[in-house]
């Protein structure tokens, strides 16, 4: 399947596989992702899908194989370099994570501050990238008084906000009708115009497949079952 | 650093009950703590009126000659911080004595010799506590022509043993009451950071390090035993105030009794103990929660 070299990989899984309580989660996987890709993840639920996003940003550790992000050894880093690994991906997650009584701007400065970006770059940041996900009018609301989908906007914001060099998005329209997992996509489709590596685990293939160019990953059971370009 | 001030007075804002309590515990702790303070500050400024700023009496023994005085009066210097030593012959004290119980005269007429002995009075420089002044006394009595030394150890010493017996009392009063408000403290810490686990997580996801993660908990523990600090001082000062005039007014015209507030030192050590306290407490909290 994967038999090119690629030249340009940022994700490298040498015989990955993840077990809970000795069930496997995900099964001897071997994938090389290059940058500027895009990439879909489908399966049925349960299939490991958020368990792959997960050992990439060390949420959870592998219990064999390896994984390179950059040319980094995920087995190798840290605890102090892990913030680093982190700040390269922008997350979102499945269930949103958003902070309860932080409001919207607050909840995607966030990202800027642990970065230690200064004050003003962070206000204009937020702000901007509030625009492009069309919630800065509610940028002083807090999480728990929006919709779904207007949450499900808030994170994508924050997973872009700090600019980084590989979006992870763990069902981003999980929750949306069509219209607005369009535009969650889209503003997920513009930020991987700029280069941005793009990996979106869902269940529902069919809303993304036309909407979006790129290789889609098909895994059941914690194996890889199919590998398709879409077009 | 303003960006950690601000996270967690916003904290501080929106637990405001909790950390109010907190507060309120740490100031109670406090307040117990420096009134024990305030009453062994003044009891040792009054001890040490008392004792006449470390006045010590030298009586020297009957075979004392004149000849025998610049080499005991070197020998003295040498012992200690002396400002100032006085040779009462025999003679010049029987004159006193005369003077001081006029209308017992005739008894000391009668007297075929002068029972008195030869004395020194000592005056101590910057004498500080009474144990320095005991330390002095016994080397001043290992000297053999010596034949007495007195300090007004008799019921002074007596009282020092309460007030020593009174302090422990208070130390451990102090401890425990510092015990309390530690573990108010670590208590309060863990229920922020298990309030904001959500917030936390999410911090460690988007690439948070753990000092930034930390930062906010001590900035508010930090925050908590300072204020917790100043409060208890606050109502001691206010208490003290109220009491003081009323006190003086009452007790002045029996004994010479000023009271003072505490010394700017102690109090500034005050805020500093419990400022440390609300870190300290922070720290065993996270250190315990964040292994
Ligand atoms: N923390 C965990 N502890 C135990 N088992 C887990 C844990 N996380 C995931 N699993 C198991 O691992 C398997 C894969 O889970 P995962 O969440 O990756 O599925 P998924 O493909 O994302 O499903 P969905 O489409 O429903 O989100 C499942 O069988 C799940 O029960
Ligand atoms: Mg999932």
């Amino acid at each position: 399947m994967n038999q090119e070299i690629k030249k340009n990989s940022i994700i490298r899984l040498f015989n990955v596989s993840k077990r809970y309580n000795g069930k496997f989660a995900l099964k001897d996987i071997n994938l090389d992702i290059e940058q500027g890709e895009f990439i879909l993840i489908s399966g049925p639920s349960g299939a490991g899908k958020s368990t792959l996003l997960k050992v990439l940003y060390l949420a959870e550790r592998v219990s064999e194989g390896h994984i390179l992000i950059d040319g980094m050894n995920l087995a190798r880093i840290s605890s102090s370099r892990l913030p680093l690994l982190r700040r390269r991906f922008g997350m979102v997650f499945q269930d949103f994570k958003l902070i309860p009584n932080r409001t919207v701007y607050e909840n995607v400065a966030i990202v800027l501050e642990a970065a230690g970006e200064k004050p003003d770059y962070i206000r204009k940041k937020v702000m901007q990238v509030l625009r492009t996900t069309d919630m800065d009018k509610k940028a002083k609301a807090l999480p728990q008084t929006l919709s779904g989908g207007e949450q499900q906007r808030v994170a994508v914001a924050r997973a872009l906000v700090g600019e980084p060099s590989i979006i992870l998005a763990d069902e981003p329209t999980g929750s949306l009708d069509e219209k607005s997992a369009r535009a969650v996509i889209d503003s997920i489709m513009e930020y991987h115009k700029k280069g941005a590596t793009v990996l979106i685990a869902t269940h529902n293939l069919h809303l993304l497949e036309n909407a979006v160019r790129g290789i889609n990953i098909e895994i059941t059971e914690g194996m890889i079952k199919r590998t398709a370009t879409m077009l | 650093m303003s960006h950690f001030i601000k996270k967690a007075l916003t904290d501080i804002r929106l637990n405001r009950f909790l950390n109010l309590v907190t507060i309120f515990t740490i100031s109670l702790s406090i307040l117990v703590a420096s009134v024990f303070l305030l009453f062994f500050e003044n009891a040792g400024r009054v001890i040490e009126a008392w004792n006449q700023g470390g006045r010590v009496m030298i009586y020297l023994k009957d075979n004392f000659t004149m000849d025998m005085m610049p080499e005991l009066k070197d020998r003295i210097n040498g012992l200690g911080n002396i400002r100032e030593i006085i040779f009462i012959s025999k003679d010049e004290a029987l004159d006193r004595l005369k003077k001081e119980i006029l209308f017992n005269s005739d008894f000391l007429r009668t007297l075929q010799e002068n029972p008195l002995p030869d004395a020194f009075e000592i005056k101590m420089k910057s004498y500080s506590s009474l144990e320095e002044v005991e330390a002095f006394a016994q080397k001043i009595k290992e000297i053999e022509i010596v034949e007495d030394v007195e300090y007004g150890q008799g019921w002074l010493g007596k009282f020092l043993k309460i007030f020593t017996l009174f302090k422990i009392t208070g130390y451990a009063m102090c401890s425990l009451f510092f015990l309390v408000a530690l573990f108010i403290t670590s208590n309060t810490v863990r229920l922020a950071f298990y309030s904001r686990k959500i917030e936390v997580e999410v911090m460690r996801l988007v690439g948070a390090t753990e000092t930034f993660i930390k930062a906010p908990f001590y900035v508010e523990g930090i925050l908590q035993g300072f204020f917790g600090g100043v409060l208890g001082l606050v109502i001691l000062l206010i208490t003290y105030l109220m009491i003081s005039s009323g006190l003086t007014q009452n007790l002045s015209s029996y004994i010479y009794f000023d009271i003072r507030f505490l010394s700017i030192n102690t109090i500034i050590l005050i805020i500093f103990i419990s400022t440390f306290l609300g870190w300290f407490g922070c720290y065993l909290s996270l250190k315990q929660i964040l292994k």
